[in-house]
């Protein structure tokens, strides 16, 4: 099998689908896909990490975040965050990352800042105003997640079972804790916080919404139309809120699971200032 | 045995050192604040603690592994979270995570109403708690968040002292600070060498190379290309002054905005001929000091 059969195609789909090959922008990295194209009765830019097999970092080239990746998504954001001026234009992350790339190049150049480039161009931009939404098509795991998401003000997510999000690949996390694929399969079951599947996420209450019912796959018009549809709307109820993710707390699914999160905020302000 | 004295001028300052990395959590966060000025918020005592160590065996400690307390830097309200790396590895889960990320909220919102607060994160953190997974992470980004936020107002300054070091998510919270802290015992990367290691083979990473590691992720290599801001040694007054130091200068961005400089560093390095620690420290290096 070529590596290009087994890696997801599924950042580059939607990329595809929802510009419509509409205003395309040269990042420099055939993995960092940007292009302006019209969302609703404004520009957005929307930016795709995608497996490029010619990478020539070796280990980015599965659809990772590696170190050009990271600098690369920063530059996007920020150049599109700065060149705006008049009402601030939505920022759509399609998300479909395997992970941020393992490999001792990156270690010694500094991955972590690159991918803290990215996170921060991102929180930044959303800060000053920008919608900033991540659209969920495929995996969105861990740090590469982080660079490459998590900033946003909504996360919406297909309603697949090739959408997950986790802090660690399933092999990789049953070698670190000891255990097997399978345990920590029947464990996700029982505790939805370790689970990978993105049904078991939306239980934890970050998602603005699962959609339900898309061919993640072969998406036709119809598909295409609702996602946009609800990128939109995830749009309008960002410009109506908060610029920060106290988002994330407020739903009745948080309510339940992050219940501790909730708590410590709470407890926080009573103790803040010192009682006499 | 006066000549030896004599030879050796920092051995007595050797012996009046107090070791950082040899306290615990909290003790480092008294050894910080100006002395009488520690409150801790969300203590033991309050024992708020992990909801999902327990329905997995584990025992959850009452702080959850991290301890929060306001006080003085100068005189000047501060806010200080250190992560206890005996505690599950000094590793984020929802309360610990939830924990850092709140406390920096509030002192964000105090410093937007004109009420400056001095942000020190003192790291000791392999990342994501593994047995909280996605809620660990969730409170990574959000701690990501708060520094972004915070950092329009006042310098958020990190620390890293080892011996765990800083890895994972939170690697990128030490990468957001505007300035870093390390010592020589500190560690800092994305990815540990096990992991790495274990993803992409020996031949990529031996994390038994020990000189391997240390040339990689060893926080005398971090400082000398440019990666931290501050090298001290195992002194406790040393880092206690470092970080009042970082407080002197204004609210500032931090090497995560530096876009050009870094694009530029990176399109001069062949991957198929990748450098070594020590190469590119002549490549990335500072200017050395006259």
């Amino acid at each position: 099998m070529s590596l290009e059969s087994v890696l997801s195609r599924r950042g580059r789909i939607w990329f595809d689908a929802l510009t419509d090959g509409a205003g395309a922008i040269e990042s420099g990295l055939r993995s960092v896909r940007v292009a302006d194209a019209a969302l609703g009765g404004e520009i957005a830019r929307f930016i795709a990490v995608v497996p490029d097999a010619q990478n020539r970092f070796p280990r980015a080239r599965s659809g990772e975040v590696g170190l050009d990746e990271g600098w690369a998504l920063a530059h996007q954001v920020r150049a599109f965050a700065e060149s705006t001026e008049g009402p601030r234009r939505p920022i759509i992350a399609i998300v479909d990352v395997s992970s941020q790339a393992y490999g001792r190049r990156e270690e010694l150049l500094g991955i972590h800042l690159a991918c803290a480039a990215a996170a921060d161009a991102y929180a930044s931009a959303r800060l000053a105003g920008h919608p900033v939404i991540a659209l969920l098509v495929g995996k969105a795991m861990s740090g590469a997640f982080l660079a490459h998401g998590y900033q946003a003000n909504r996360i919406i997510a297909l309603d697949s079972p090739q959408v997950m999000v986790h802090a660690m690949g399933k092999q990789a996390a049953a070698r670190v804790t000891r255990s097997s694929v399978e345990k920590m399969e029947e464990l996700g079951e029982q505790i939805a916080p370790l689970a990978y599947d993105i049904r078991s996420y939306a239980k934890l209450g970050l998602l603005y919404k699962l959609i339900e019912g898309i061919d993640a796959d072969a998406p036709g018009r119809i598909d295409v139309d609702r996602v946009r549809a609800e990128l939109m709307s995830a749009i309008t109820d960002t410009r109506a809120g908060s610029s920060d993710l106290a988002g994330r707390l407020t739903s009745p699914a948080a309510r339940k699971m992050r219940a501790a999160s909730i708590e410590v905020r709470l407890r926080l302000a009573e103790q803040w200032d010192a009682h006499s | 045995m006066s000549t030896n004295a004599a030879a050796r001028p920092d051995y007595r300052h050797f012996l009046e050192r107090r070791s950082f990395i040899e306290m615990s959590a909290r003790e480092r966060v008294r050894a910080v604040l100006d002395s009488g000025s520690f409150r801790e918020l969300l203590g033991p005592f309050d024992r708020i603690k992990s909801p999902w160590l327990p329905l997995q065996g584990i025992v959850a400690q009452a702080d959850d592994g991290v301890v929060l307390a306001r006080g003085t830097l100068d005189g000047k309200p501060a806010l200080v979270a250190a992560i206890e790396s005996a505690y599950q590895g000094g590793s984020m889960g929802e309360v610990s995570g939830a924990k850092i990320a709140g406390a920096l909220e509030r002192a964000c919102d105090e410093c937007s109403r004109g009420r400056l607060i001095l942000p020190v994160l003192l790291f000791e953190t392999g990342g994501v708690r593994l047995q909280e997974a996605n809620l660990g992470l969730a409170a990574i980004a959000e701690i990501h968040a708060a520094i972004i936020a915070l950092r329009r107002y006042v310098p958020v300054v990190g620390v890293i002292a080892g011996l765990v070091g800083c890895f994972g998510g939170m690697s990128l919270a030490a990468a957001m600070c505007t300035r870093l802290i390390v010592t020589r015992q500190a560690r800092l990367g994305m990815n540990g060498p096990e992991v790495i290691e274990q993803e992409a083979g020996i031949e990529e990473f031996d994390a038994q190379d020990r000189e391997l590691v240390w040339s990689v992720t060893g926080g005398e290599q971090r400082y000398a290309v440019g990666l931290a801001d501050d090298l001290l040694e195992d002194d406790a007054d040393a880092i206690a002054a470092a970080i009042r130091n970082a407080f002197r200068e204004g609210p500032a961005p931090g090497r995560s905005t530096q876009i050009e400089r870094y694009v530029d560093l990176l399109r001069s390095i062949d991957p198929n001929q990748p450098p070594d620690g020590k190469s590119l420290r002549t490549l990335w290096g500072r200017t050395p000091k006259p």
